[in-house]
């Protein structure tokens, strides 16, 4: 009982922070799982308990992934904290399958211990328990890790709740545009700025370890690649040759960067050593070249070419070599990155007068468009390659939106105000801010 | 010589387009005569006579002047092309000629395109925009020095929203004199 008072006026204190970005769910997969993730109680007598609702970031990530459908918390006749508190059979007739629980402790000085336990209801079964140390500002991170962990143990993928995007924003003024990189949680909130400038920021790409970003700016009107450290805002200016300095794409160890540069002519491919500065050039056509991107083994880069006349898809050995065509269809395909797993890429293909997501099967060849919007571009694989975010343009307005890869679920990611554009997906990191 | 060839042409030109007379505009010997050398058979006496009394064509002054061909600073492209459209080429020849005869000025072009398709194969497509307004300003004796491209893409649109008549106005080259 009187835990049940702490969950209570744990979920009564809670005022959570507007989120940058406001995710809707535009469409759920069909037999979404049936899960009721409980209030997790408070369990540290005196003190005050922690600021965010654990339970309800968990259920809110689930939800949004369109494949669960977590139970109101107003529907729960009860509201165990503990294994040894769940009457399983109150679940079943509340047609649940799956069911978590958990509590929160105070662990040292501002920091907490969670405990969380996942059941199968129909077996009566435990089916994960953890214990998660954590502190008041890593509590929404310790939340989405806990979506993670009931993610994978219920669908057999690897959730990718415990990630970030990044994202430019652009508001319009009196004096002109005013662009951001940001940096959010993958739900939307946590939003910090990475740099903001009145010229033109894009193209933002994610190291390896999460740990930095690399983006095009044209601060000084001139344009620019720049690595900065997401934690600590250092940054370092990596290309500015006469002519375009764009599309910087990291190579999966984290040590090079393929970018276009145009400083011999037209825009071509090159491969950047980060810390030699030795660069070394891929393409050498007089066509467009651009959009670099590695294939996870690090072996191959895709790009961008009009060298047959229209905007293909081409590949290149990424120590140089022969280039070969990968995209046939239509007469434009851009902006090609890998799955995780190398299979497929996902790219921007013109279907009709309508520029929509598409995704690649390499070994097959086949084409298959994700997207329904006009002006659709920017896609991005989430982490575990369930989903890719893109920019889309809706009522003349830049947002943001997720597929997944099946086609079955869709997210409409909007801002309050302002356009938004470019996503991308973040890799898996360790931890949010401590390292 | 050939400089002052050029020179020669720059000048007709201007007096061409101040008179309203559109032999260069008219498409078909344009399209042919990506050397200029349409304008050298223009026939030359009486345009080097007549030519640089309103507030001289061919000083910088010009660029402030609505009868001057180098008023206008913005040309405008079709979808995916970077060719420079029959209309806009007496424009570009008469930067150009402005160019060759003030050395020590400097321009950049921007190059601009539509929103639609990839962002960085946009910034492509706008630097080669920007570089065949630089070609044709080369052909006019600007020399190379005088001449700053950048692309912008689809970065700094002129007009927002998604029409056709919006995409028309931001598939654009811009003559930016400092």
């Amino acid at each position: 009982m009187k835990k049940i008072l702490f969950a209570l006026l744990l979920f009564l204190l809670q005022v959570p922070a507007a989120p940058a970005l406001t995710i809707e769910i535009t469409q759920g997969a069909e037999g979404a799982l049936p899960i009721a993730v409980v209030p997790f109680a408070w369990d540290g007598a005196g003190a005050p308990p922690p600021a965010e609702d654990i339970a309800a970031i968990v259920r809110d990530d689930l939800q949004r992934s369109g494949r669960f459908n977590p139970m109101p918390v107003a529907d729960m006749l009860a509201r165990p904290s503990d294994g040894a508190q769940v009457e399983f059979r109150d679940w079943k007739a509340l047609g649940m399958e799956s069911l978590a629980v958990g509590q929160v402790r105070p662990n040292g000085s501002g920091g907490y211990l969670v405990r969380f336990q996942l059941f199968d209801v129909f077996k009566g079964e435990q089916l994960a328990g953890y214990n998660l140390t954590t502190t008041e500002r890593d509590l929404r991170f310790t939340a989405h890790t806990i979506a993670d962990l009931i993610y994978e143990k219920l669908t057999g993928q690897r959730g990718a709740f415990a990630t970030r995007i990044a994202y430019v924003t652009s508001s319009r003024a009196a004096g002109g545009d005013t662009l951001t990189l940001k940096v959010a949680d993958a739900d939307g909130h946590n939003p910090q700025v990475i740099v903001t400038s009145t010229e033109p920021l894009m193209s933002p790409a994610w190291s390896p370890d999460g740990r930095s970003l690399a983006y095009v700016s044209f601060e000084k009107r001139q344009a620019a690649i720049y690595v900065q450290e997401v934690f600590t805002g250092r940054r370092e200016k990596l290309a500015s040759y006469s002519g375009i300095n764009g599309a910087p794409a990291w190579s999966p160890d984290g040590r090079k960067l393929a970018l276009t540069l145009s400083k011999d002519g037209s825009p071509d491919i090159y491969v950047l050593n980060i810390n030699r500065k030795t660069l070394t050039r891929l393409t050498t056509h007089y066509g467009i070249d651009t959009e670099p991107a590695w294939s996870p083994d690090g072996q191959e880069i895709v790009f961008t070419s009009d060298r047959g006349g229209r905007p293909q898809i081409y590949k290149v050995p990424s120590y140089g070599g022969k280039v070969s065509r990968v995209t046939f269809e239509g007469d434009y395909n851009a902006r090609a990155s890998y799955a995780p797993d190398g299979g497929q890429l996902t790219l921007v293909t013109r279907q009709g007068r309508d520029y929509r997501i598409g995704l690649l099967d390499l070994a097959s060849g086949a084409l298959q468009v994700l997207s329904d919007g006009s002006l659709d571009e920017s896609p991005s694989f989430a982490p575990n390659g369930s989903m890719v975010i893109y920019a889309t343009k809706i009522n003349g307005r830049g947002e943001l939106a997720a597929i997944s890869v099946d086609g079955n679920v869709k997210q409409r990611l909007a801002l309050q105000e302002g356009d938004v554009r470019e996503p991308v997906w973040s890799p898996y990191t360790r931890n949010r801010r401590n390292q | 010589m050939k400089a002052t060839l050029f020179k020669l042409a720059g000048v007709l030109l201007t007096v061409l387009a101040l008179g309203g007379c559109s032999t260069l505009g008219g498409g078909a010997a344009d399209e042919q005569s990506a050397d200029g050398a349409a304008v050298t058979d223009a026939g030359g006496g009486e345009a080097s006579t007549s030519g640089l009394d309103a507030g001289g064509a061919l000083t910088m002054q010009a660029l402030e002047n609505p009868d001057s061909p180098v008023y206008n600073k913005v040309i405008y492209f079709d979808y995916d092309i970077s060719e420079i459209h029959p209309d806009y080429r007496d424009t570009v020849l008469a930067h150009g000629a402005l160019l060759a005869a003030n050395p020590r000025t400097t321009v950049t072009i921007e190059g601009h395109c539509d929103e639609r398709g990839s962002r960085e194969y946009n910034i492509g497509l706008g630097e080669r925009r920007a570089n065949a307004v630089k070609s044709l300003l080369l052909s006019q004796g600007a020399a190379e020095s005088q001449i700053i491209t950048i692309s912008y893409g689809e970065e700094r649109p002129a007009v927002l929203g998604s029409s056709e008549s919006g995409w028309a106005q931001n598939r654009r080259a811009v003559f930016v004199y400092y």
